[in-house]
């Protein structure tokens, strides 16, 4: 097996929590945008999650540049033998290479938080989301492996962390430094396959593998706490020998830290990241605990989001 | 007589991966009873243990396959089909990776009762687009169905025996992807076969052959895809109608994917399917639980004679009287 390799310093130059923190707001008000245009949206996931992700793309992952198309190829056919048209939308993550990470991402259901997110940095045409739950787009409402961002096909949820464990498996065969970085959400660590994968990643000492939880605490059906908890979550990580770090989810500095030189070791890296899902749309709060889905109830209802949308416009220009 | 080696897979696995460094072996928690411990021990550095969670073990195997590696997943056949099923269609057949699935304990071949004994194998992975099934039923379609498996671009089960195998057919006629093995021919009936009920139709054949019967019988070890011409010949010739001989359930195997092509051929052709009737099984004796579920080389000659309305006078005593040979002498015979 391969010798620990010494990892290089976080790039002085890379973006500041407050730029960081512009990016998140950004996906958050386009995440908005195109709930109000659709009547519908995984709203709460981009409150949650905006930092977890813009950190990952901005501090902590060393990825080349977009090889993706600005405009999202169309649905070109599951992939088959007979499929030679088939493509992932990993190329969005730039090229693969010995020395450059990977991203793996998770609860698919995000997906629109990922395209917008993808889209303020440049990796993605500014027009992507047009496509967004169209038919015949691989823009899709849950994104498969052929919609932007995505490497695997996730859908069923905490079967990416397996994945990922294979891909980190295969690099350390191959003596590869670049890591793998899975994105999750919280209710995967209802999921059995989830502690399996823990189980194995700490029996074969993968320490190429770092997995950021946004820790929002909601489900499908509401609070976690009421339909099936998994706290202690940090606790219960750590006992299955994950190198456990628990930080404030909207802090970028703070969930940058645990992956500063992270790579060489032993143990797989998992940073629960707290987070809030009404954080930025206070609004929100009246929908709690029914946060998963939002979609607007009345005229009303759909006024007050628009209005807010546009103060949160006029806040950031 | 016909050859019986012993574990097969076992020494064949280690001989075939010496060249193959891609080649990784993922167990779980069934390493010897899989025949997997010989490729174990030489290869170390390509044999990985995950316990007992095949649903992660589906997942790893399908990320080593993306990265280029060909990971053979060794465990029980239920262990695969069964628990696993979603982890099987998402994490791999989804993608088309590489990942070949080598499930053991097909049928009633083991004592272990109803969660050891895979009947339904065969139609969850039919089901499972870009799965390509194979089983085996002799130590020759043992000793070739890896480099079939890894010839082919996308996952792979492969329902795979172990233990004592009888050298049914010439170690020098590999088994060959979407193609039966011709075994006999004739027109006033069609026998296919699959696995270890091979033997038990070879048993038969040649008694119901000795009462003036002309039988085409195909051993068939490509389930998926189930497109061979000489197949479909040998059906569409039958004067009295197909009998589908397999261990596994009626539902959703051999036996229906032979309904499918009758059907869709217009081959129009009656067809009994022996098999387990719907029906689990449970623990005992696998020559008792041929005869019990009928499976046996006597279930076949009630077939026979329900197809042709006529009684072949056939007992149990004939049954045994019968001498297999290798199937190389036994063409010849057909031959003359």
């Amino acid at each position: 097996m391969q010798a620990p390799t010494p990892q290089p310093e976080p790039n002085p130059a890379a973006p500041g929590a407050a730029e960081v923190r512009r990016f998140a707001d950004a996906v958050r008000r386009r995440v908005l945008e195109h709930t109000l245009t659709n009547n519908g949206g995984y709203l709460s996931q981009a409150c949650s999650s905006a930092e977890v992700l813009a950190t990952l793309y901005l501090r902590v992952m060393r990825l080349g540049p977009s090889r993706g198309p600005a405009t999202p190829r169309p649905f070109a056919g599951v992939p088959g033998p007979n499929n030679p048209d088939a493509f992932t939308g990993a190329d969005y993550n730039g090229s693969k290479g010995p020395d450059l990470d990977r991203f793996i991402f998770s609860p698919v259901h995000y997906a629109l938080v990922l395209y917008s997110l993808l889209i303020e940095l440049g990796r993605l045409g500014p027009d992507a989301l047009d496509q967004f739950n169209q038919d015949g787009s691989t823009v899709e409402l849950i994104g498969a492996e052929h919609s932007p961002g995505h490497e695997v096909t996730a859908g069923s949820l905490a079967q990416a962390l397996s994945q990922a464990g294979g891909i980190a498996f295969a690099r350390r065969l191959r003596g590869e430094t670049g890591r793998v970085w899975v994105f999750m959400s919280d209710g995967e660590f209802q999921e059995g396959q989830t502690w399996e994968a823990f189980a194995a990643l700490a029996h074969h000492r993968i320490g190429n593998l770092g997995v950021y939880v946004d820790a929002n605490a909601q489900q499908c059906d509401g609070a976690m706490a009421d339909v099936m908890t998994i706290e202690p979550l940090a606790e219960r990580l750590r006992a299955f020998g994950a190198d456990v770090h628990e930080v404030d989810g909207h802090d970028p500095d703070a969930l940058a830290a645990p992956a500063s030189g992270f790579g060489g070791g032993d143990r797989p890296l998992a940073v629960i990241a707290r987070t809030d899902p009404c954080r930025g749309i206070e609004l929100m709060r009246e929908r709690t605990p029914k946060l998963h889905y939002v979609r607007f109830k009345s005229d009303d209802e759909l006024r007050a989001y628009q209005d807010l949308l546009a103060a949160m416009r006029e806040a950031a220009a | 007589m016909i050859e019986t080696v012993t574990r097969p897979h076992r020494d064949h696995l280690v001989r075939w991966a010496a060249e193959r460094p891609e080649v990784l072996v993922l167990s779980a928690d069934l390493t010897a009873s899989c025949e997997a411990d010989g490729f174990r021990d030489a290869y170390p550095e390509r044999f990985f243990s995950l316990g007992m969670a095949e649903q992660n073990m589906m997942g790893f195997a399908a990320g080593l396959a993306r990265e280029g590696f060909f990971p053979y997943i060794h465990t029980f056949a239920v262990f695969i089909c069964r628990r696993p099923f979603d982890q099987v269609a998402m994490s791999i057949a989804y993608p088309n990776l590489p990942v070949r699935l080598v499930g053991f304990l097909p049928g009633i071949t083991t004592a272990g009762g109803v969660t050891h004994q895979a009947v339904d194998d065969i139609a969850l992975m039919r089901i499972i687009p870009n799965m390509t099934v194979l089983e085996c039923g002799d130590a020759t379609d043992v000793d070739s169905v890896l480099d079939v498996a890894q010839a082919v671009d996308g996952p792979v089960y492969i329902r795979q025996l172990r233990g004592e195998v009888p050298r049914l057919f010439p170690a020098a006629e590999p088994l060959r992807l979407g193609r039966a093995r011709r075994l006999g021919d004739g027109d006033d009936l069609c026998v296919l076969s699959t696995g270890v009920c091979t033997e038990e139709a070879l048993r038969a054949v040649a008694a119901l052959r000795g009462q003036g019967l002309s039988i085409a019988h195909l051993h068939v070890s490509t389930l998926k895809p189930f497109n061979d011409p000489d197949v479909i010949e040998a059906i569409a010739r039958a004067r009295h109608g197909v009998i589908a001989m397999e261990n596994h359930g009626i539902n959703g195997g051999l036996g229906s994917a032979i309904a499918e092509l009758i059907a869709e051929e217009g081959l129009g052709q009656r067809l009994i399917r022996i098999g387990l009737r719907d029906t689990y099984a449970h623990g005992a004796s696998r020559a008792w639980l041929m005869r019990e579920y009928g499976l046996d080389a006597m279930a076949l000659v009630r077939a026979v004679e329900a197809l042709t309305g006529e009684p072949t006078g056939i007992g149990e005593d004939a049954l045994a009287a019968v001498r297999l040979e290798t199937m190389q002498a036994a063409e010849k015979t057909e031959d003359l």
